[in-house]
């Protein structure tokens, strides 16, 4: 159950624009274990994406670069890999399920075919071969096989996000990467989708990274859960643990969003101001400037990385200790 | 008071995009080359008197069909006419014909377009189906067809030219004119009492300026082409009139002996065109970010 | 999809009656009288009176029109003034020389410049896509008799491969197609670079490299097919503006087809062959818009599922 499937470090991406060097992602470190999900929240524009693209290397470049680190899965480094074996891997070893099924798929191509050239592609299976397997991957997400020759305009949207999931799975990967695979479907499609995504990866034994905003799906599918800011992992750490006791700040301020039935909406409480311009680098910690706890410290010094039961934290706060011990927890190891 | 208002935000607005604009196309290394050769053009044409080393029309029969030469540096024509000087005074047949045919076509489509986005139903329906039956015959023949019936001239050609421009403008109008119809200003200027030519003059038409600009940049390239393509079939600018179309018509017999006279003026054509094109091209990327790559 | 056709050939129809009027309505504006130019300027007068009326031209206009329009639809597009031959014969004859031009340009603009905008786009902002970039701006902004004038003078005179003018062998085809496909050779060019650099950008391309299939295949497949389908547009109502060249292109290589014939009609006041050549004209661009629309529904399903 400890075999790491999945080690980022130390990542970073840019994108060069007009308007200057766009810091996506900050000098992020992420771990999955095999047979485990992941999940990675954060709001919009923290760099959930393009994490998961630089796994798969296909983040656009230009303007897009890698700049740093390193992701060793199944002990080779992916971002040194030459293209060729990387080539071997994207759809084959890791699957990628993207935001919008209404525009992920090709829209002048059956559907069949669709699911069908990774096979033909990863398991040497000749067309018929390959198509009769796609028939059988559509009745996995509940399609009639028959369907096979229409084409994405004639599925609805959950339908679409099945398909999808069905080419994501077809060559039975170690590791889908999952990017708001709900995100643009009806409240009653997401549940089925969100079903049928836990019953695939029980039913295949595959690991997960669940990129969602959504601490209700967080909830619902992972083990772990890293939370994302500005591009850096604030906090990460078991699912227990954080939904029990958020730590950091941020993370503080994002269970306080999530509307409860039981209290009054008064109760709701948006962490105030944007994220920072992601153009503009930030010498201190980059949630400084919404921290209702920031001190003169955080906006000069980075946070580095202070384990506290196993869950890493990125903030001052914690780096000394003391707040733990003001908490009246255990002990606290420095990162 | 709130149209006027309106006016006003919309006014600033269109300065400080305008200041945008030029930020970006002075990035644009090609489209400022191509708008520096449309300078120079104007001014060579302004002052072709001045700068041409002969006149344009002096014939003389013992130097005719020579090569390029200190006295004569593009060379003489088969009436021995200095063709550098003739190319220069060409500059300005161009120049007037291009941009009054485009004038011509902007306007009438522009007013054809803004009628028919702005009333709708029945009036844009027959306008919109004049429209489909002028695109339905090819540019130049239909040029061709309206310089036959109305005879060769320099004023025919400009409105042969013209028209088969129309189709282009009324829909470009129509267009924005349809999209602005239901809009807030539009509606609380009507509110005010403003008169419906008001209303298009004064909103409608400085709404859809920025893509008329580049259509228009872009149609004088095509003006300039036709309408030397008609010369250069007989059918535009006559002789002895240095134009350069038809100085391509006369040097044609003597593309075998005397290339030059073929070579230059059709040159001249295609640096103008090509000018006009790249800079239009730059003008609308600097227009519309979202192209820009 | 048959349904669909005829549908559309049934829009070609109000069309090609309105070029009809909008022609006839025109040349009867014109100052010349056609009886006139028939018999000559030392005709007698009661001569011209009597070809007058043999012609119907002393007949309100839109009686005129009526017979022209009744004749017109059995095949019958009155006779030449020059020649005094049926226009439709003398049509029919050019007819050949000119198709024959306008498909194997339409041809060689597609397989010239469809791969000239891949490679612009596929290379974006290296000197490959300048390069094409600028042949495609020069080949849209060079004048087409020019271009047929230094192409003689390259081919036919400094390096005598081609033979200058005439028609019979294809030898003689080379330089007017290719004067004629310049233009539209450009035109796709830029097209296909916008179209590819947009269509690299959609999500499900990104998808298809997510599958980790061979990058042959996520171009060929995935990026050009999505990619052709506003060239084709752009590409086929271009063509059918440029199909007007011909008249430059026959002029210049003296090719017996319908372009010079309606040059040499409008020259000589040949009312009547001018009436008819616009009319196969309009014909052609309807026919080709039609192609394009059918083409269209075959490259996109979404387009297709609406006329089935
Ligand atoms: N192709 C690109 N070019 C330039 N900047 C980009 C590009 N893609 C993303 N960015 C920028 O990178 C940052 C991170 O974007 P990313 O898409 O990874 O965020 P995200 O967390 O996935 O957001 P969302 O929840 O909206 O999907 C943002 O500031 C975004 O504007
Ligand atoms: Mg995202």
């Amino acid at each position: 159950m400890n075999t790491p499937l999945l080690q980022v470090r130390n990542l970073s991406v840019v994108y060069r624009t007009f308007e200057g060097v766009l810091r996506a992602v900050n000098g992020i470190d992420l771990d999955l274990e095999a047979g485990r999900t992941l999940g990675l929240v954060g709001e919009s524009g923290a760099g959930k994406t393009t994490t998961a693209l630089s796994v798969m290397r296909l983040v656009p470049t230009p303007p897009g670069e890698i700049v740093s680190g390193s992701a060793t899965f199944e002990g080779r480094d992916l971002m040194t890999l030459p293209e060729r074996e990387m080539m071997r891997i994207r759809g084959n070893r890791i699957s990628m399920i993207f935001q919008d099924p209404m525009t992920s798929l090709n829209p002048v191509l059956p559907v069949g075919l669709q699911i069908s050239e990774a096979l033909e592609a990863h398991q040497k299976l000749g067309k018929a071969e390959a198509a009769r397997k796609a028939g059988q991957m559509l009745e996995k997400v509940q399609i009639p096989a028959q369907r096979l020759q229409e084409y994405p305009h004639e599925f609805s949207g959950g339908m679409r996000q099945r398909v999808v999931i069905a080419m994501a799975l077809a060559c039975n990967p170690r590791l889908i990467i999952a990017d708001e695979p709900t995100t643009a479907l009806d409240v009653t499609i997401q549940i089925q989708v969100l079903e049928l995504m836990k019953e695939l990866r029980n039913e295949f034994g595959t690991s997960m990274i669940m990129i969602t905003h959504d601490l209700g799906v967080v909830g619902e599918v992972c083990d772990r859960v890293a939370v994302m800011y500005a591009g850096e992992i604030v906090e990460d750490g078991d699912i227990a643990q954080i939904f029990d006791q958020p730590m950091h700040p941020y993370t503080v301020g994002l269970f306080k969003c999530i509307p409860n039935i039981e209290e009054p909406a008064s109760t709701i409480h948006p962490i105030r101001g944007m994220m920072p311009d992601p153009l503009v680098p930030m010498p201190g910690c980059c949630f400084e400037p919404r921290c209702p706890e920031a001190t003169a410290r955080c906006a000069t010094e980075r946070p580095g990385g202070a384990l506290v039961d196993g869950r890493r934290i990125r903030c001052h706060l914690y780096a000394d200790g003391k707040r733990a011990f003001a908490h009246g927890r255990e002990t606290v190891s420095h990162a | 008071m709130i149209a006027v208002n309106e006016r006003t935000v919309i006014r600033d607005k269109k300065r400080s995009q305008l200041g945008e604009v030029w930020r970006r196309l002075r990035r644009n290394k090609a489209a400022l080359l191509g708008m520096s050769v449309i300078v120079l053009l104007f001014v060579v044409a302004v002052f072709a008197p001045l700068l041409a080393p002969y006149d344009p029309n002096r014939i003389d029969m013992k130097i005719r069909l020579q090569a390029s030469s200190s006295a004569h540096p593009l060379g003489t024509d088969n009436f021995g006419r200095d063709i550098l000087s003739r190319i220069i005074w060409g500059s300005r047949i161009s120049l007037y014909v291009g941009f009054v045919a485009v004038g011509i076509g902007a306007v009438f489509g522009g007013i054809l377009g803004a009628i028919g986005g702005f009333y709708g139903k029945r009036i844009d329906n027959v306008i919109m189906r004049l429209m489909d039956v002028l695109l339905a015959v090819p540019q130049i023949i239909l040029a061709i067809a309206i310089v036959g019936v109305l005879g060769t001239s320099l004023t025919n050609l400009m409105v042969a030219v013209g028209i088969s421009q129309v189709p282009r403008y009324a829909r470009l109008v129509r267009a924005s004119a349809m999209s602005l119809r239901g809009q807030e200003f539009v509606e609380a200027a009507r509110a005010i009492g403003a008169s419906d030519v008001r209303i298009i003059l004064e909103n409608i038409l400085p709404n859809c300026m920025a893509p008329i600009i580049v259509q228009s940049t872009l149609g004088v390239a095509a003006a300039i082409l036709s309408a030397a393509s008609l010369s250069f079939l007989g059918l535009g600018i006559q002789p002895p009139t240095p134009e350069w179309g038809s100085m391509l018509s006369a040097g044609r017999q003597f593309l075998r002996s005397a290339p030059h006279l073929s070579i230059y003026p059709g040159l001249a054509i295609a640096i103008v065109v090509l000018a006009l094109n790249v800079f239009g091209d730059g003008l609308r990327d600097s227009l519309d970010p979202k192209l820009r790559q | 999809m048959i349904r669909y056709i005829l549908k559309r050939i049934a829009l070609l129809i109000p069309i090609l009656l309105g070029v009809s009027i909008l022609i006839f309505g025109v040349i009867r504006l014109a100052p010349g009288d056609p009886a006139e130019v028939m018999l000559g300027p030392t005709a007698e007068r009661e001569d011209i009176e009597l070809l007058r009326e043999k012609l119907g031209l002393n007949r309100p206009i839109v009686v005129q029109y009526g017979i022209f329009l009744k004749n017109a639809l059995q095949g019958d597009l009155g006779r030449s003034i020059k020649t005094n031959n049926p226009v439709t014969e003398e049509l029919l004859q050019r007819f050949p020389a000119t198709i024959t031009l306008a498909f194997s340009s339409i041809v060689l603009a597609l397989l010239v410049g469809f791969p000239l905008g891949m490679i612009a786009a596929l290379k974006q902002n290296t000197v490959w896509d300048a390069l094409s970039s600028f042949l495609a701006l020069a080949g849209f902004s060079i004048p087409n008799f020019w271009a047929g004038l230094m192409l003689m003078l390259l081919f036919s005179i400094v390096v005598p491969i081609l033979p200058s003018s005439g028609y019979g062998s294809w030898k003689h085809m080379v330089l007017p197609t290719v004067v004629l496909a310049i233009q539209t050779m450009a035109v796709i060019a830029r097209m296909t670079r916008s179209s590819v650099l947009e269509i690299i950008r959609q999500d499900y391309v990104r998808t298809a490299r997510a599958k980790g299939i061979a990058n042959k295949l996520v171009l060929f497949r995935h990026i050009v097919r999505n990619a052709l389908i506003p060239v084709v547009t752009i590409a086929g109502l271009y063509f059918g503006h440029s199909l007007g060249g011909v008249v430059i292109t026959e002029t210049i290589f003296s090719i017996p087809g319908i372009g010079r014939l309606l040059v040499d009609a409008i020259r000589s006041q040949d009312y009547p062959v001018v009436q008819g050549g616009i009319l196969v004209f309009a014909l052609c661009v309807g026919v080709v818009n039609l192609v394009v629309d059918v083409l269209y529904a075959f490259l996109d399903p979404r387009i297709k599922a609406q006329y089935r």
